[in-house]
């Protein structure tokens, strides 16, 4: 199945179509999500009134920030098994877009902690601990690649980095998870169903749907302008040489 | 394939320490001014300084760590001695983990050994918690030094690589820093942290050398 998405051309005529599309879908399902997140469902009073509807952004930001970093670990292990060079475009489109999301969901948790918890950012805090970690995650990577020389070796170091920074977030996650955390328990995903009232829930989850498709239209926008980019190197390279 | 490679990067990282005169003694003496600072910007209430001394130590031990470790791998990709050492056919992997080990044991091992005073200094009881202390600083130090290695040999060919390691490193260094903080602290896991905090430098002895390895292969390429 990688080996299919592997080939540039398929890729770029696969998204030329999907691209869009996920845009589309993602301008729906966000506006729809804000909307009724902003102005329709009844504010919470126990999650601090109005400042509540903020969920509506930061909880499809928490999701693609744990989401991007996985992906982006798929992709450098695709790429460091079997060499396939979309698979390291996805990497490297990746991460950028992963650290905007993760500081947004960073930025609206603070925004949401200082009135509910009194408090912008709590040090003991497991999950505000962990995000911040994936964000350093996320600089490290992009810094490493922009630092080496050749595109392959940006490729191979980055892979490297990523896969270890994978196998270590499952241990920063138990390490920080002996801290207390002011954060609820987990409401959407449990084993009895969404304890979520319902009228929070759709808009909540359509919102998270136009987040992932927004980012999903996005990276493959970065990947199409870098399948470009070095298809214009190539050119120019042939052209220089007078093949 | 023989393990001489594997010594020889080992008594090299060794002999290396002790190059350019003060080597061995100069990560010593970041770790004790670093540490020193901190009184110096916090106030010097012995109160305070008790409570924060064993976090100050465990961050200045990070530090050093970093800032010692940028030169471990680049000089042998300059002078081509790692190219020799993969040459042999023996495992990148091994070499690194010889390197690290030594570059520890000659950067890391003294800081620890230094605490108990430094500890002193930050107004903690004289007891036997400093020498329990010493022991956690040491096994905590191989953590940081290894995971430390990975930023290092990734950066390997990278000219001023130091920043880059520590961003590279810093969040790897998160669990070790957790739980060798609690490990000291008289909350209610200080009993457990300590074996935590050795399962990190376990899990890092073990994930760590095949990182610095593939990167060293990256390095020699």
């Amino acid at each position: 199945m990688f080996s299919w998405f592997a080939n540039p051309h398929r890729f770029v005529k696969l998204s030329d179509w999907l691209v869009p599309a996920c845009y589309v879908l993602a301008a729906v399902g966000i506006l729809w999500g804000l909307w009724q997140g902003l102005w329709i469902v009844p504010k919470d009073d126990y999650q601090g009134g109005d400042i509540m509807r903020v969920m509506f952004i930061h909880v499809p930001a928490a999701w693609l920030a744990m989401a991007s970093y996985l992906g982006m670990a798929v992709m450098s292990f695709v790429w460091f098994i079997w060499r396939h060079e979309v698979a390291d475009i996805a990497a490297k489109a990746i991460a950028p877009l992963g650290a905007t999301w993760t500081a947004l969901c960073l930025a609206t948790g603070a925004i949401w902690g200082k009135p509910t918890w009194g408090t912008w950012w709590q040090w003991d805090d497991a999950r505000m601990m962990s995000v911040l970690f994936m964000f350093f995650l996320f600089l490290g990577y992009m810094a490493l690649r922009a630092a080496m020389d050749t595109r392959q070796k940006a490729a191979r170091a980055g892979a490297i980095l990523a896969m270890v920074g994978a196998l270590n977030v499952p241990l920063i996650k138990f390490s920080v998870d002996l801290f207390t955390s002011l954060h609820q328990d987990a409401s959407v995903i449990t084993a009895e169903g969404p304890k979520m009232a319902a009228v929070y829930l759709w808009p909540l989850l359509i919102s998270s749907f136009g987040h992932t498709l927004l980012f999903a239209a996005l990276v493959m926008t970065f990947m199409r302008a870098e399948i470009w980019t070095r298809r214009a190197a190539q050119l120019r390279a042939r052209l220089m040489t007078g093949d | 394939m023989s393990g001489a490679p594997i010594l020889s990067a080992f008594r090299q990282a060794l002999g290396e320490a002790w190059a350019g005169g003060a080597g061995a003694l100069l990560p010593l003496g970041f770790f004790a001014g670093t540490t020193v600072l901190v009184p110096l910007g916090v106030g010097t209430e012995p109160a305070t300084l008790r409570a924060i001394g064993p976090g100050i130590l465990w961050v200045s031990l990070a530090l050093s760590s970093l800032v010692t470790l940028e030169r471990v791998f680049q000089a042998d990709t300059e002078d081509g001695a790692l190219d020799l050492w993969l040459q042999t056919g023996a495992p990148a992997a091994a070499i690194a983990a010889a390197k690290t080990f030594a570059h520890w044991l000659t950067a890391g091992l003294p800081l620890a050994l230094l605490s108990p005073m430094l500890l002193l200094m930050f107004q903690a009881r004289a007891s036997g918690a400093l020498l329990e202390n010493m022991g956690l600083y040491a096994i905590g130090g191989i953590a940081f030094y290894f995971w430390g290695g990975v930023g290092a040999a990734l950066s390997a060919t990278v000219r001023r690589g130091g920043l880059l390691i520590s961003l590279i490193a810093l969040p790897l260094y998160v669990p070790t820093a957790i739980f060798g903080a609690l490990a000291m602290g008289d909350g209610p896991s200080s009993a457990s942290a300590p074996l935590f905090l050795a399962a990190t430098t376990l899990f890092a002895l073990a994930a760590a050398p095949f990182a610095m390895g593939a990167a060293l292969r990256l390095a020699a390429d």
